[in-house]
């Protein structure tokens, strides 16, 4: 059984919460005891039948303001695989928290209000998906109950959407899904009531998406995360880089390169607690010993021969802005990369981006919560990194506010 | 190259031993809080896939409510041996004799509550910088919202509406003199995934997790077992059941389960056919609809 892991985006009222409902209550993924919470909850507040949005309220004061705050993860699973959501609320100021979501996900789905068609919140939340690297799409065009269930505004919205996203993302996998998470049509259960659609329920794309292609799987990268050295009778000389493959494929036997050094050496083993590994792969967490005695530890890497990632102290990059206080032009800050921590200083904005247009805006540079921009800055010592069109673990950092060590921007590497 | 295949256990697996290596890479001074319960004991052995063939590098912390099953300490004490871990009590008895905490009165007394000032204290006396626990996000819903690397201020408290962004698998572990972190490498598991691996990997566990027969009462919809400090109302009386327990904590707000389960693969398909949550059976959770938000709050596990 394979594990994954999608994001939700919609606005405020395209039923987002409503669709998880159903997706988790039609997968039989919600136990009586909350469906009795949730009953009693409803007939509260007037609700003629269950209030399926009410099974994602987490916190009090997010049952109270009938709004949703902050990440929730949800967990199902059908026989075929187990899910993970990472359900991201539609507010416009919360757009760190669908970056947040968005930053692990295989697949997004992007829900579209039928009587509403594209709006400019579809637009920031594609957007936003292609920004993360989501590898997957999928359009749920929403409420076809209110709409008659008529095909024509299922393909004009579709048509729309693909003319978009093409400029956006072209080539990146999306598909096209006509629903009512309300009435249950197309979400778990094919619907009768569209006969014109046949392309499979949204449980089923879930299910059938091939995943396996969603890490960088040709550029061998290893970054060091911990070293072990267990200094006992039994193991005396070992050394083994703890870490977690970022990309490519590991062997024993492998010519590698150890970074920062640019020394050579080979894999002697690839070690697990039960056992040795004939090959290590993202995303697995294993510990590799190699022939000779290196330099390397927690920030170091380990890569192929003859492909090395970029190395520079001058790095460019998107931001999404995640903290209340601006971006300080020329300000220092704390960056993690990988497992290297440095610092670094803001060099220049280049841009900010308005999310709904698209258009890069030159003249106002000051960046506040919740902006896009691509900036440049300088870090201490040099990075080891990807694009992160190539790789999202090589081709990540975040931004930290010394004094008050928030996290304070996350970045994709351009 | 090409295609490559890793099941859902594996990958969890693979998480969980990333996010404790950074906790070992990024603090001073890790504990790994240690209840004896199935959440915990995987941690435990996830902590030694995590960094063998080196030991554990940070000591087991179990906050003992004096009002534990005898099988859970055994199990603990063995397993601490075994996996040649250093083993540090923190005595709720203590801090009530001290004067730290009060005991609850009542038919619904419990200990459970106070665990959190016994905790808080032992944090600070021993000066712990990250507290590694086995809370899951399925759980409950506040701990639906619940980061990997989840910061306390130096009161020990939670402020869900402020936490920072955890993106992609970078954990910032950051923090001022006196603030410590809570983490929970199994945050993406479910009660199922649990048993699973248990399975999988032929975790041992305490003998409570499985069928047995014992002196239980029944209040609100759960069976709970008699002890001599279980202030039992008049119309309860003690019946002997074959029970098992589906999640272990204190005597007092552990709900048993009518079952006749022997062996993981009967609890798994008896989780598989339930339907009512793990924490369902949990006394403590009753208390109010935000009664783990507010603990939480406050420094709870």
């Amino acid at each position: 059984m394979e594990l994954l892991r999608f994001t939700t985006a919609g606005s405020v009222d395209d039923g987002k919460s409503t669709l998880i409902g159903r997706l988790l209550y039609d997968s039989k993924s919600i136990f009586e005891d909350q469906l009795d919470a949730v009953r009693r909850a409803s007939v509260q507040k007037g609700s003629e039948h269950i209030n399926l949005a009410l099974f994602t309220d987490g916190l009090r004061a997010e049952r109270e303001q009938g709004i949703t705050i902050d990440v929730a993860y949800r967990y199902f699973a059908t026989p075929n695989r187990k899910f993970i959501i990472a359900d991201t609320p539609g507010h416009i100021q919360y757009t760190r928290n669908m970056v947040t979501g968005a930053s692990t996900a295989n697949a997004a789905i992007v829900l579209i209000d039928a009587r509403n068609g594209v709006i400019e919140q579809t637009h920031r939340h594609t957007f936003i998906a292609a920004l993360l690297g989501i590898p997957h799409i999928i359009v749920c065009i929403n409420k076809m109950d209110l709409m008659d269930y008529r095909e024509e505004v299922y393909t004009a919205i579709r048509n729309e959407y693909q003319a978009f996203a093409s400029q956006v993302f072209p080539g990146q996998d999306i598909r096209f899904i006509p629903i009512s998470a309300l009435k249950g049509d197309n979400v778990v259960k094919p619907s009768e009531n569209m006969p014109w659609y046949d392309d499979g329920t949204l449980l089923y794309h879930l299910e059938t998406i091939p995943i396996s292609q969603d890490h960088d799987l040709k550029n061998q990268r290893f970054p060091v995360q911990y070293v072990i050295r267990p200094e006992s009778e039994e193991f005396h000389d070992y050394r083994g880089y703890a870490g977690r493959v970022a990309g490519g494929f590991f062997h024993p036997g492998d010519k590698i390169v150890v970074l920062p050094s640019g020394i050579e050496s080979e894999i002697t083993a690839i070690d697990t607690l039960s056992g040795p590994l004939a090959e290590a792969h993202p995303p697995m967490s294993v510990t590799i010993t190699l022939k000779d005695d290196v330099d390397l530890s927690r920030g170091g890497m380990i890569a192929g021969v003859g492909n090395i990632p970029q190395e520079s102290c001058d790095i460019t990059t998107m931001i999404c802005w995640m903290n209340p206080k601006p971006l300080q032009i020329q300000g220092k800050y704390a960056l993690k990369h990988t497992t290297k921590d440095v610092r670094c200083i803001i060099q220049d904005v280049d841009y900010v981006l308005n999310i709904s247009t698209l258009e890069k805006v030159l003249e106002n540079k000051t960046i506040r919560m919740n902006d896009i921009a691509l900036i440049r800055l300088r870090t201490t010592k040099p990075l080891f990194f990807d694009p992160y069109t190539t790789n999202r673990i090589t081709g990540s950092l975040i931004l930290i506010d010394e004094t008050t060590n928030e996290t304070v921007a996350a970045g994709m590497i351009v | 190259m090409g295609n490559y295949h890793l099941t859902h256990l594996k990958e969890l697996e693979s998480e969980a031993i990333y996010v404790l290596r950074e906790v070992a890479a990024q603090f001073e001074r890790p504990v790994l809080l240690f209840s004896g319960g199935k959440d915990s004991i995987v941690l435990v052995h996830l902590s030694r896939k995590a960094f063998f063939p080196a030991k554990i590098p940070f000591p087991l912390l179990h906050i003992d409510t004096g009002h534990n099953f005898i099988e859970t300490l055994e199990f603990r004490d063995r397993m601490a041996n075994s996996v040649n871990a250093r083993l540090l009590v923190g005595s709720v008895q203590e801090s009530i004799d001290k004067g730290r905490a009060v005991e609850e009165t009542g038919v619904n007394a419990s200990r459970n509550v106070l665990q959190t000032v016994t905790l808080l204290d032992a944090i600070e006396a021993h000066k712990f910088d990250a507290a590694i626990g086995g809370a899951r996000r399925d759980e409950e819903k506040a701990r639906a919202k619940e980061r990997f690397f989840s910061h306390r201020d130096e009161f020990g408290q939670w402020d869900p509406k402020n936490q920072r962004p955890e993106l992609w698998y970078m954990f910032n572990g950051k923090k001022r003199m006196g603030e410590h972190f809570r983490v929970f490498p199994i945050s993406n598991w479910t009660e199922m995934d649990v048993w699973q691996y248990i399975l999988a990997e032929n975790i041992d566990l305490p003998s409570i997790y499985f069928t047995h027969e014992r002196d239980v009462f029944y209040r609100d919809g759960v069976w709970l077992a008699a002890a001599p400090f279980m202030e039992m109302k008049p119309n309860e009386k003690i019946e002997y059941r074959r029970v098992r327990c589906r999640t272990v904590g204190d005597i007092s707000c552990t709900g048993l389960t009518l079952s006749s389960a022997d062996t993981v693969e009967d609890i798994i398909q008896e989780i598989a056919a339930t339907r009512v949550t793990e924490r369902g059976g949990r006394y403590d959770d009753k208390r109010s609809e935000a009664a783990m938000e507010d603990r939480k709050k406050e420094g709870y596990f």
